[in-house]
């Protein structure tokens, strides 16, 4: 059970303390309601970038992280399709510096022309760096593009293409931050050897007076059902053959999240997972072996993705894959197996929460899809989940027509 | 109104009167040792049995690794799958790793399980048969994950630099080709696995909310085990480094970033310069504000990380810089490297910039000591490295009376480049 106290400042910040006396750490994360998913098409890449500019200089404070560091802090932030995040953490004492800092970069941003110049071509790198310079980088790049046609999930955060990062501006990145960086737009919670009362006497010092911006209304358009397979052949200079092939699954609030996220452990979480042992152990078809989702929370892919063990055709592989789908469709798995999935989601649960960190994370993406009292409610959920849901659900999504399917050939194998 | 421009006031963290919370220790009936913390609040629990069991001890390459790697494939009565299986079952993860000088099995578990899971380790330490099926899917599975990896121009010039630093007949030095996974022979495993693990040097390390019987759960499974039967033999292994400084690998003609190392042969931990290098080492490229990471990524924007860190070694180690920059500007990235190198050894490092460095470091350590699994993973170290406690209150002393001037001086002796090894893989 995790406790917190929740409170909102006249502005609409919605704040969240969670006291915990037995670190001498606080955190501060502040969650911002916006993903690469509300981007347009054409300026893919910039809710990323905009996470850099935000450690380029605010209207008052010339640097972000000389303050913190200075108070024996350290921070971090990331940005997925759904979200971006911010979050430092710092000896407690010394709480009210990451006040001063977060409230000034929501007060506004510098907008310094050098620093949108250099993080520009420091997102390049770490494009080039992960996506391109790597082999079978672009896997997701393609894989997106699939499966959705319409949907902003079709590009990757980092962005489609090198030159709409290249091509960002000061006016998009100003137009972009008073959009949705505002108070109305965003979440903190405080975390650690913190005081509740204390952090609403700081919360109101410092993010009470910052004007509440307008609350964005996302709208986006919903990817239509799949109708019929989609299959992508493509060659590269990689040393190996692999498939990645995706299904369309619920979204984060849908009861059938709980479900497919048991369905990819009983596939793919760990060793004695079904496809492991069956492709990668007894028939030595892959060489590795993955299945996974992303956690999205719009509705997500379902993805199981594989390296080919030489000299093993496409097909066969995909087939085999295909026959152990075909069981999880037909077959009840049975009360030891469901037992085993429900055992490791407990444990992961009880893991994550070890770390001050990881729970204001968690506060802030629970409070952010809606209810931040959801994390408490997350294991029962899991628990309530039946083998016939999980064999309905299965007969639902592994369908042909649900289906995107990347052939990601060797060139040296052809 | 409040004035923006005006920080708060803060504590120093050099003020902080930091603790390594001590662990508790005992032997087991046959020897091997214990160390343990209790803390935390989660029912969660870390194992871990530490053999000296590394690729120092290999007499063949990749023998220690694989073995390593093979531990849980397989006992007389149990296959892969049945072990596996029995871990995952109780949500609990075994994991296996490999280094240098030691080797490990981690268990990370829910406490409650314990009782189920430690008669399966002690199974996997005394029976593992190293089964020749398991040993052919991990030969055929592990090459082709070194194909793929030798595409990318980080994993190559990782390799190389050791060896460059360390002559690739030292252990920290050599690496593994295609033909080392085909020469491996089952028989090998066996051997190695009998001599460093079923009879070899253990040490035991435990961390979490323990369980009030732990002490008496832990012999009762591995107390009167073989372990701690040879004593190690101290062999000792002289690096020889290569006479040539500056390499160019184009690895792959079509890459768009290049993969800089440079590297100088460095002291271990008990050199009388190690904790005051951590500090100029801090300031050079140890984080965020380091002047690597201001001018090459902040200022030029000609990568998205650089860092500078000396390897985590028991014996004579390496101070490294590292990082992965655009194609064209390799060159320029190394030349400004090096005149980092040049200003930290002809001007002294200003008192607010080392100011908050030391703070830096020390609200780092704080994090660090954050939770039952941080505090082991310290005393670990310092066990595995021969040292006391007296070192971490040398290093917090060290960083915070550390001067200018010394740092000076051992930027001018450390911080030459005609020393360093250069290497860019593209």
């Amino acid at each position: 059970m995790i406790e917190f106290n929740k409170f909102t400042l006249s502005n609409g910040l919605r704040v969240m303390v969670h006291e915990d006396h037995s670190t001498p750490l606080a955190v501060v994360n502040v969650m911002y309601d916006v993903g690469a998913r509300d981007e347009q098409e054409d300026k893919t890449g910039f809710a990323h970038l905009f996470e850099h500019l935000m450690f380029g200089g605010s209207i008052n404070i010339p640097d972000y992280d000389e303050p913190l560091q200075r108070a024996g802090g350290e921070n971090n932030a990331y940005t997925t399709n759904d979200l971006t995040n911010y979050y430092c953490s710092l000896p407690a004492e010394n709480i009210e510096t990451a006040f001063w800092l977060e409230s000034d970069r929501m007060l506004s941003l510098a907008f310094s022309e050098k620093s949108l110049d250099v993080q520009r071509k420091v997102v390049c790198e770490e494009f080039k760096e992960h996506y391109i310079n790597k082999p079978y980088g672009d896997v997701w790049h393609k894989m997106r593009a699939l499966a959705y046609t319409v949907h902003p999930y079709k590009w990757m955060t980092i962005g489609k293409e090198l030159s709409h990062v290249e091509n960002a501006n000061i006016q998009d990145v100003k137009s972009f931050f008073f959009k949705h960086y505002r108070p109305i737009n965003a979440v903190l919670v405080v975390a650690g050897k913190v005081k509740t009362d204390e952090i609403k006497l700081l919360a109101e010092k410092w993010f009470g007076n910052i004007e509440s911006g307008e609350k964005y209304q996302r709208n986006i358009v919903q990817e239509p059902t799949q109708t019929k397979a989609k299959l992508l052949n493509y060659t590269a200079d990689v040393p190996l053959d692999a498939i990645i092939k995706t299904w369309h699954i619920g979204g984060r609030l849908s009861t059938s999240y709980y479900i497919a996220d048991l369905i990819t452990e009983i596939l793919g979480g760990g060793s004695s997972s079904r496809l492991y042992q069956s492709l990668v152990k007894e028939k030595q078809l892959f060489s590795s072996l993955d299945c996974y989702h992303f956690g999205t929370i719009e509705p997500g892919l379902l993805t199981i993705e594989g390296k080919l063990v030489k000299g093993i055709e496409m097909e066969k592989a995909e087939q085999a894959i295909e026959e152990e789908l075909e069981k999880i469709k037909t077959n009840l798995i049975n009360e030891h197996e469901l037992e085993k999935v429900k055992n490791k989601t407990e444990s992961v649960l009880a893991f994550e929460d070890m770390s001050i960190m990881n729970r204001a994370n968690s506060l802030a993406f629970y409070e952010l899809i809606g209810d931040a009292t959801l994390i408490n409610t997350e294991l029962s959920k899991y628990q309530a989940v039946t083998n016939l849901d999980i064999r309905n659900y299965a007969k639902e999504i592994f369908t042909d027509n649900n289906s995107n399917t990347l052939h990601y050939y060797s060139k040296h194998s052809l | 109104m409040i004035n923006r421009k005006q920080a708060p006031t803060i504590l120093d963290a050099v003020e902080f009167n930091l603790q390594l919370k001590p662990y508790h220790q005992f032997n087991l009936d046959n020897g091997v040792p214990v160390y343990a913390v209790n803390a935390g609040a989660e029912e969660v629990i870390m194992l871990e049995f530490v053999f000296y069991a590394g690729n120092w001890y290999e007499e063949k390459n990749i023998v220690a690794a694989t073995t390593n790697f093979l531990l849980k494939n397989g006992t007389t009565s149990k296959n892969a799958f049945a072990i596996n299986e029995h871990f995952e079952f109780y949500g609990a993860y075994l994991s296996r790793n490999c280094y240098n000088e030691t080797a490990t099995i981690t268990l990370h578990t829910l406490a409650k399980h314990l009782p189920k899971l430690l008669p399966v380790i002690a199974e996997i330490l005394t029976d593992s048969v190293f089964p020749e099926d398991e040993l052919a899917i991990y030969k055929q599975n592990q090459k082709q994950r070194l194909e793929v990896n030798l595409k990318k121009c980080d994993f190559v010039a990782n390799r190389l630099i050791d060896e460059y630093v360390f002559g690739f007949h030292h252990p920290y030095g050599k690496y593994t080709s295609t033909l080392d996974y085909d020469h491996l022979q089952r028989d090998e495993l066996t051997k190695y696995y009998q001599q460093y693990y079923t009879s070899g040097k253990c040490l035991l390390f435990v961390a979490g909310k323990l369980p009030q019987q732990l002490e008496q759960q832990l012999n009762v499974f591995f107390g009167s085990l073989p372990l701690n039967q040879n004593a190690i033999k101290e062999t000792e292994i002289i690096t020889k480094p290569a006479t040539e400084k500056k390499y160019t690998i184009i690895n792959d003609k079509n890459g768009v970033q290049g993969a800089i190392r440079l590297a100088r042969p460095f002291p271990n931990r008990h050199h009388p310069d190690f904790q005051k290098v951590q500090v100029l080492n801090n300031i050079l490229g140890g984080f965020f504000g380091s002047r690597l990471m201001s001018n090459i990524r902040e200022d030029k924007g000609y990568t998205y990380g650089i860092h500078s860190y000396i390897q985590n070694h028991i014996h004579e180690t390496a101070w490294m810089i590292s990082t992965e920059a655009g194609k064209d500007v390799c060159e320029a990235t190394i030349t400004e490297t090096y005149k980092e190198m040049e200003i930290l050894r002809t001007q002294l490092i200003d008192e607010d910039e080392l100011h908050l460095v030391k703070n830096y470091m020390i609200g780092g350590l704080l994090g660090d000591l954050d939770g039952p699994f941080q505090i082991i993973a310290r005393w670990k170290n310092y066990i595995l490295n021969n040292l006391t406690e007296a070192y971490f209150y040398n290093s917090i002393q060290t960083i915070k009376t550390v001067s200018a001037e010394e740092l000076q001086s051992l930027a001018k002796k450390y911080l030459n480049p005609s020393e360093f090894y250069q290497l860019i893989v593209i």
